[in-house]
């Protein structure tokens, strides 16, 4: 079966220190000031009752996929594993994909193309620099498809939600809490 | 860079098919064949181990070099303490590496000190003038009077130069401003301090408790990923810190404790945990000595004693430590790192090591673990002279009797002329950026002035620098080789720096530099090596590993030590009793008491909020806030304050205000985030921002410094130690 590929994090481990957005700028050669992730921490309540949740965020690679849908040259398409990919010999810069974005995922790259993150799909679907750098070893990747995976068992065993559901895209970045 | 001629190139290939194929590579020009995903190409031709400077924790790293350049860094999954992953601030060790601001040539001052004004001259000229000064002094006032000031795993060269110079006065600040009461809290209590990597097992704890560490914000990257494991396995997570930090967010209890009161709460937690006969009964039975003292001591210390002191709820006190007692031994009372507070620090630390020993976690499986370090010979160098001279770091008439190492802050006194037991004359500064780390910097610029000679080695031209006669510029840690690395840990090893790329501009690596003053003054028999990987395969050689294989990996492996008492490790305790002393007797011998007594602090002025400082995960104090890739993230501090005090200040979030302290210094601007996460009597600032230094252009007048509002620190009467939570500042408009 074609591959699902899926990013699943843990809120409850997550320190929001940032390491996934440094590692992900060396990795992918990000140029200065874009971000293909970035990392929010959300406080709620008023002293002493507060609760924080931390989230390293980054293109949700959705099933229905505004992006798509709104570009004019088919860069953004549809990739392996069922990721969102931009082609940047199609792009033209035109920003469409970047209104209908309901994550602010991405952001135009200084030689003329939008970009985001690719789940890094150099990779072929083995791993993200994300992944592999985070100290808290909140980040899981992998195949939905597959039953064995861990993302599977992360997602069957514990409570997951997405952001912006609303949205009703069907992200495929599921966050543990 | 890969992608754009990736781009022509197949713009190239289209267009010449184009003539003999048609539309076929046309379409592929468009992109209209399978998608294709882009690859950054940042793999490299080489990858190279090496181990991470940019704080001090020296985890293992791989650096992918392509065409001569360091593209990325990444974590070496053979390192413990990496395990393949990294804080933000490893990641973005090329910030460092490429800092269009690093010293790149050997500079000497040219007008009065301080003025950061120099003119660049030759690597021969400027070790001359060391090498003259060194000599000069020792002639004239004996060597002790050259000092070193060091900090970071390059210092090892220098240690060496100054032990053959002669001059027992070598000091970091990473003693009397940092961890150094802590040590000495537990070497009274265990009879052997906490060391660093950190003892704990915070891994396999069932419960962790810190007390002002705010790891997460604080990213030693094992203890962080430990955490997090001990968090994943569902271990009760106990934060005591008037700020909801991030860790505090992890927490099953928050305990928003008034600053300056720990000690009453460690000792509530001692009553409730030997009331409730909660403690590890026969493991206090065959090691420890004062239970009976110490039954006594906090026979009246019960939680509803602390709560007026501490501001924290009986009922929280009590819950707490019974969560403890229920996960004992398999409990970790973090034992803290920047520990200098309030100047009964040892005190306060010791509380936490007798919590500790009371839990019995000491030498057991999820407390503190008692690891050793893998076989290393050192060096066969000749024998130092020693020439008798005591330090100079002990005021006039005074002494810290238990200080089991050289004091920076003493040092630092003992060049203001008359201070000291004698005056210290001349300075070499390596990695350490004492305006801002040391308190009170109105008194280090006065010891500046008041010096002979200054020479300050440093890959950025950082505030010391500025105050330097000569200023020696040195390679970065993925530029240079260095010391190798055996510390003591649960899973022992041997690691290698080595150099990734050679140096950039005209830096040099320390081993070269200490090794050409040694040369310069005479002492050249203490150097017989030709460089620093001759030195490191001689001490691998004694120890029986070959050098070329170390360096393939990076990380040579012992196997996993035995580290509790379970695993046969002897109960043995270097106090004067043979055991866990919860009653010091050689506290009581130096005329200090011998369990800790909570005392209160002076509070702050009406108006005035208690100056708290910490950490930002993405920089390690002011060595990193220059780093443009890590700035990205985190480009200035913001000082915390309640929605409260921020109210009655009437300042507004992110408005910019200059902190005032009780002594009316003042901060450079700082950005002010209102918030729930402090309490109303404190505000928060992360250190190492605020720099001044004109060659910093990046990171200059980013955000605000604390050093400048240490104009007061309450010295810790035991051990030296500068404790600089004792300060109030207010608000000014900026």
């Amino acid at each position: 079966m074609e591959p699902r590929y899926v990013m699943v994090l843990d809120t409850r481990r997550c320190v929001a220190c940032s390491a996934c957005v440094i590692v992900c700028k060396t990795e992918n050669d990000v140029p200065e000031g874009g971000f293909r992730d970035w990392v929010v921490s959300e406080t709620r309540g008023r002293f002493p009752a507060l609760s924080t949740e931390n989230r390293s965020l980054r293109c949700n690679h959705c099933a229905f996929a505004p992006c798509i849908d709104n570009c004019p040259t088919g860069a953004s398409h549809r990739g392996p594993g069922g990721t969102v990919q931009i082609d940047r010999v199609k792009c033209t810069g035109c920003k469409n994909c970047i209104s209908a974005c309901p994550y602010d995922a991405r952001f135009v790259h200084p030689r003329g193309f939008i970009d985001k993150c690719t789940f890094c799909m150099h990779r072929k679907g083995a791993y993200t620099a994300c992944q592999t750098v985070c100290p808290t070893e909140c980040i899981h990747f992998g195949d939905a498809n597959d039953p064995g995976s861990e993302v599977s068992r992360l997602l069957a065993t514990r409570d997951h939600k997405v952001v912006a559901p609303e949205a009703g895209t069907r992200p495929r970045v599921h966050y543990l809490v | 860079m890969g992608w754009s001629r990736r781009s022509f190139l197949k713009i190239g290939a289209g267009a010449a098919g184009g003539l003999a194929l048609g539309g076929g590579l046309i379409s592929d020009w468009y992109g209209l064949d399978a998608p294709r995903a882009t690859d950054p190409e940042t793999d490299g031709d080489r990858v190279i181990p090496t181990f991470c400077e940019l704080c001090f924790w020296r985890c293992g790293v791989l650096a992918y070099v392509k065409n001569g350049r360091v593209t990325k860094i990444k974590g070496n999954p053979e390192h413990p303490l990496s395990r393949g992953r990294l804080c933000p601030r490893g990641a973005g060790g090329t910030g460092l590496l490429y800092d269009p601001d690093r010293l790149k040539t050997p500079l000497v001052r040219v007008r009065k000190r301080g003025e950061e004004a120099f003119e660049p001259v030759g690597w021969d000229d400027a070790l001359d003038r060391v090498a003259e000064a060194m000599q000069r002094i020792k002639k004239e006032h004996g060597p002790e009077a050259f000092a070193l000031f060091q900090h970071g795993y390059g210092s090892s060269w220098f240690n060496h130069l100054f032990r053959t110079y002669g001059s027992p006065n070598i000091a970091a600040p990473s003693y009397a401003q940092c961890r150094g009461p802590r040590e000495v809290g537990f070497q009274m209590t265990f009879g052997d301090g906490v060391g660093s990597p950190e003892r704990i097992d915070m891994e396999r704890a069932d419960c962790i408790v810190l007390i002002g560490s705010h790891l997460g914000e604080n990213m030693h990257n094992t203890q962080v990923q430990d955490f997090a494991r001990g968090l994943g396995r569902g271990a009760r997570i106990i934060v005591v810190d008037p700020r909801f930090s991030t860790a505090a967010g992890k927490a099953h209890h928050w305990l928003p404790i008034k600053p300056g009161t720990d000690i009453a709460l460690l000792l509530a937690w001692m009553n409730v945990l030997i009331e409730e006969n909660l403690y590890d009964r026969d493991y206090v039975e065959a090691y420890a000595y004062g239970f009976d003292q110490l039954k006594a001591h906090v026979a009246d210390k019960t939680p509803e004693w602390a709560y007026p002191r501490t501001g924290l709820r009986p009922e929280a006190i009590r819950e707490t430590a019974r969560a403890m007692g229920a996960a004992k031994p398999a409990v970790v009372v973090h034992p803290g790192r920047r520990v200098t507070w309030y100047g009964d620090d040892t005190q306060r630390t010791r509380a936490i090591a007798i919590l500790a020993a009371l839990l019995g976690s000491w030498g057991r499986a999820g407390g503190y673990l008692l690891p050793s370090a893998m076989k290393l010979p050192k060096f066969p160098y000749l024998r130092y002279e020693e020439n008798g001279a005591v330090t100079a770091d002990r005021p006039k008439g005074g002494d810290y009797p238990l200080a089991d190492a050289t004091l920076a802050s003493g040092l630092c006194n003992a060049t203001v002329p008359g201070s000291s037991v004698y005056d210290v004359k001349g300075w070499m500064v390596y990695g350490t950026n004492l305006p801002l780390t040391l308190p009170d910097p109105a008194n280090t610029a006065r010891a500046l002035q008041a010096l002979d000679f200054i020479v300050a080695i440093d890959v950025l031209p950082a505030e010391i620098c500025g105050w330097a006669d000569v200023v020696l510029p040195e390679a970065t840690y993925l530029e240079r080789c260095d010391e190798l690395d055996a510390p003591a840990y649960k899973e022992p090893f041997i690691a290698v720096r080595q150099e990734v790329v050679p140096p950039m501009y005209e830096s040099k690596p320390g081993w070269w530099i200490a090794r050409e003053i040694a040369h310069r003054i005479g002492l050249e028999g203490y150097f017989p090596w030709a460089d620093s990987m001759e030195y490191a395969k001689d001490r691998l050689h004694a120890a029986g590993h070959d050098c070329d294989a170390l360096r393939a990996t990076g990380v040579i492996r012992g196997p996993r030590v035995p580290c509790t008492y379970e695993e046969g490790v002897a109960p043995e305790f270097s106090t004067p009793s043979g055991k866990i002393e919860l009653y010091s007797t050689s506290l009581a011998e130096a005329g200090f008491d011998p369990m800790p007594v909570y005392t209160p602090h002076e509070e702050a002025p009406p108006g005035y909020h208690r100056l708290l400082v910490g950490r930002v995960p993405t920089h390690s104090f002011g060595r990193t806030t220059n780093n443009r890739l890590l700035s990205e993230v985190c480009d200035e501090n913001e000082v915390w304050v309640s929605t409260a005090a921020a109210r009655e200040a009437g300042i507004e979030h992110g408005s910019r205000v200059v902190l005032v302290n009780q002594d009316g210094a003042e901060s450079m601007p700082v950005r002010v985030k209102v918030t729930e996460r402090i309490r109303d009597d404190s505000v928060f600032l992360a250190h190492g921002f605020g720099h001044t230094a004109n060659g910093l252009t990046f990171a200059r007048g980013r955000g605000a410094d604390d050093a400048v509002l240490t104009t007061r620190y309450a010295v810790d009467p035991i051990m030296g130690g500068t404790g600089i939570n004792v300060n109030f500042v207010t608000f000014k408009r900026a």
